[in-house]
């Protein structure tokens, strides 16, 4: 993860488009400025930035099951749950299940683990739309490449 | 069985909060009743659930948006439900 870029997503671990499912794995930093004010000597993952890991791996499961040729925004968060606290170092295990799949939007249920103990859930909308610009999907591809999303698994189904 | 304007106008007042009996078969749920495009995200859903349909809000959206059809075609409660039975039909067909 590099938080303060919000790239929160290190690596695809598995996307199946035929379970519609997607696991990626985000390693929580030991140091970032995010912690100096979250919290000063107590360190904790901020539950929004959780929030938003989970959208994050959703986005990707979204993309891979449109081929690339949508980008999802997220518009609504729903039955969020936190959990229990993530601290600095802690591996999670971000995954997301597409359950809907509507006109022009897409909704998940997305949860994280970390060391096989349930860290929080949301049910996610998102409106897919074309891609704002040549650049913009460029520099998703360029991200997709940064966190090995399987573009193979696209070809497939 | 509900017809289909009471299971819309269900799930509007569910959805949304707004009180059951101020929703109209000539309702305009944009003009009259205040959906906004999110909310009106939650209630195709709950449509699309109920019916086992997928409204086809993209489509609706782009004719609307080129001058083909008016927001009243798809919008207005009795109107919308009429393209949800057609959709149903078609999906029994």
């Amino acid at each position: 993860m590099r938080i303060e870029y919000f790239q929160l997503i290190d690596r695809i671990t598995a996307l199946d488009l035929e379970k519609q499912t997607i696991h990626a794995e985000a390693v929580v930093p030991t140091e970032s400025t995010v912690f100096e004010g979250h919290f000063p000597g107590h360190p904790l993952m901020p539950g929004v930035l959780l929030i938003e890991s989970m959208a994050q791996a959703s986005g990707w499961l979204i993309i891979g099951h449109t081929k690339f040729e949508r980008m999802p925004f997220l518009a609504a968060v729903k039955e969020a749950k936190l959990r229990t606290f993530v601290t600095p170092g802690e591996t999670l295990d971000v995954s997301a299940t597409l359950t809907h799949e509507g006109s022009g939007y897409m909704i998940t249920a997305a949860s994280i683990r970390s060391a096989g103990k349930a860290v929080c859930e949301a049910t996610m909308t998102f409106r897919l739309m074309a891609f704002p610009s040549p650049d913009f999907r460029a520099s998703m591809e360029a991200v997709a490449g940064r966190i090995s999303f399987p573009m193979k698994a696209m070809s497939h189904g | 069985m509900p017809s289909t304007f009471d299971t819309v106008a269900n799930i509007i007042a569910e959805t949304c909060d707004i009180p059951r009996e101020t929703i109209k078969p000539e309702s305009h749920s944009i003009n009259d009743l205040g959906i906004d495009s999110l909310d009106f995200l939650d209630i195709a859903f709950a449509i699309d659930k109920a019916f086992g349909i997928k409204l086809p809000l993209e489509q609706w959206t782009q004719e609307v948006n080129d001058g083909k059809a008016t927001t009243e075609q798809y919008f207005v409660l009795q109107n919308l439900c009429a393209r949800i039975d057609e959709l149903v039909a078609a999906k029994g067909a």
